[in-house]
């Protein structure tokens, strides 16, 4: 018997993504469909370094723009004034409204910028074949996974300030050009969080450690 | 590269590999209301949830009544010195479109209208296919497609960001809620509670089949043997 932590792929075995169905190919295959639910079988998620490295690339070329470019536009009597997110955190901090402030500082600035380099952290330390801190780095990925839709906020609430703020000629808002690759960014680390197979957090330590489960 | 040769099950159904760790366990037989975690990474991989297909009906049901009520009324509305205006989640995103940024509404239509229409209509035939003696095939098709719908379905986020949208304009105008602001924030409970009340696993291991004949008679069965 084998001391390592008996996992599927070591043992043969596929677990279906979809249904959770553990199954073994048939003799002489070495893939083959889930005779449950029909889905393709795979150990691992398809090129899922790769996949998830170029989402994550992506994202970050597409943070920058996001950040210098302007998402709103507004105009009034006294002229046109455009504001990037950070101005737009700076503009909504008042006595009253800094919680609100707060919420967007956390989810357009720092979950995007936090998301890209958890991701690049826990690919770089996965493909170096890591063997320490698995548990916190498998609560990272959760983390991440689980956060990232949050950045959408600020999407919604340009969507919708310049959906009401319609009062020609006394002022109106309008979206600008910023706002397209801040949505970038929040659907590329959303893809990238996606591509990412958590089972390769533990791939090098299953070759090496002795069970403990 | 496609395969259309089927896998062979592994008899016992209870066998089943972390789906964030691939360590392989078997599941204990759990009460309904418990739930069961990987000892290595810590995941849960199965809560039997009491009485799934029928609450998940009774949440799915009005989660429907509730979104339809939420996209046919106005969400938000201001007045300033006489002036009004007022705008629907689908007015939103039209405005955005109108406005040449395209892209960013189609996102917006499809996080705040599109996913969660799939998110519960699929949800709804899942249940009610899951209802019958055997459920048919179309049941794991739609629910292999479910999470999809979830992932994308952010009503949650995007009352968040009429909150703050809210509050922003108030410095300049006054803000009318419209009715569909407090049908969605219902409706944001009603689907965290839809998804918690859904048991996935019950329904696959009742399931028919891809690979007709494949199907072991398993634990799975029990369910449906005291009907006939």
């Amino acid at each position: 018997m084998s001391p390592a932590a008996p996992t599927a792929m070591r043992q043969g075995l596929h677990s279906c993504e979809t249904c959770g169905l553990l199954s073994r190919p048939a003799p002489g295959e070495a893939e083959g469909r889930c005779p449950r639910c029909d889905e393709e079988l795979v150990f691992r998620k398809p090129a899922s370094f790769q996949r998830t490295w170029a989402f994550l690339i992506a994202a970050a070329v597409c943070y920058i723009p996001a950040n210098i470019l302007p998402v709103l536009t507004t105009t009034t009597a006294a002229g046109a004034e455009s504001d990037t997110i950070l101005q737009g955190v700076v503009l909504l901090w008042s006595p009253t409204g800094w919680p609100l402030s707060l919420i967007v500082l956390f989810a357009s600035i720092m979950i995007p910028s936090a998301k890209i380099l958890a991701l690049a952290y826990l690919l770089i330390t996965a493909q170096r074949g890591s063997i320490t801190n698995n548990e916190q780095r498998i609560r990272l990925y959760r983390m991440v996974d689980f956060i990232g839709r949050w950045s959408m906020v600020d999407v919604f609430v340009d969507t919708f300030t310049a959906a009401l703020i319609q009062l020609q000629p006394l002022m109106s808002v309008e979206p600008g050009p910023g706002l397209f690759f801040f949505a970038a960014v929040v659907v590329l680390t959303m893809l990238a969080a996606e591509s990412f197979d958590p089972r390769l957090i533990w791939d090098a330590m299953s070759l090496q450690e002795v069970r403990h489960a | 590269m496609s395969s259309h040769v089927y896998n062979q099950p592994f008899a016992d159904s209870m066998v089943v590999a972390c789906p964030h760790c691939d360590l392989l366990q078997r599941l204990p037989e759990l009460a309904p209301g418990a739930s069961a975690r990987c000892p290595r990474c810590n995941k849960e991989l199965w809560r039997h949830r009491e009485d799934s297909l029928n609450r998940t009906l009774a949440l799915t049901l009005g989660a429907a009544v509730l979104y339809v009520v939420a996209n046919s009324v106005p969400m938000l509305g201001l007045t300033i010195v006489g002036r009004q205006a007022s705008t629907t989640v689908i007015g939103g995103a039209e405005h955005l479109w109108n406005e040449g940024s395209q892209a960013v509404a189609a996102l917006v239509l499809l996080t705040a209208v599109i996913a969660p229409a799939l998110q519960i209509g699929f949800m709804l035939a899942i249940v009610l296919g899951a209802l019958r003696e055997r459920p048919p095939k179309w049941v794991g098709t739609l629910l292999r497609h479910h999470p999809t719908t979830r992932t994308w379905s952010m009503i949650e986020v995007m009352m968040l960001g009429v909150l703050v949208a809210l509050i922003k304009i108030a410095d300049y105008a006054t803000v009318v809620p419209g009715i569909a602001l407090f049908v969605l924030w219902a409706l944001v409970f009603l689907l965290a509670g839809m998804q918690t009340s859904f048991d996935s696993r019950e329904v696959w291991e009742r399931i028919q089949w891809a690979q007709a004949g494949a199907r072991p008679g398993s634990a799975g069965d029990r369910v449906t043997e005291e009907t006939s």
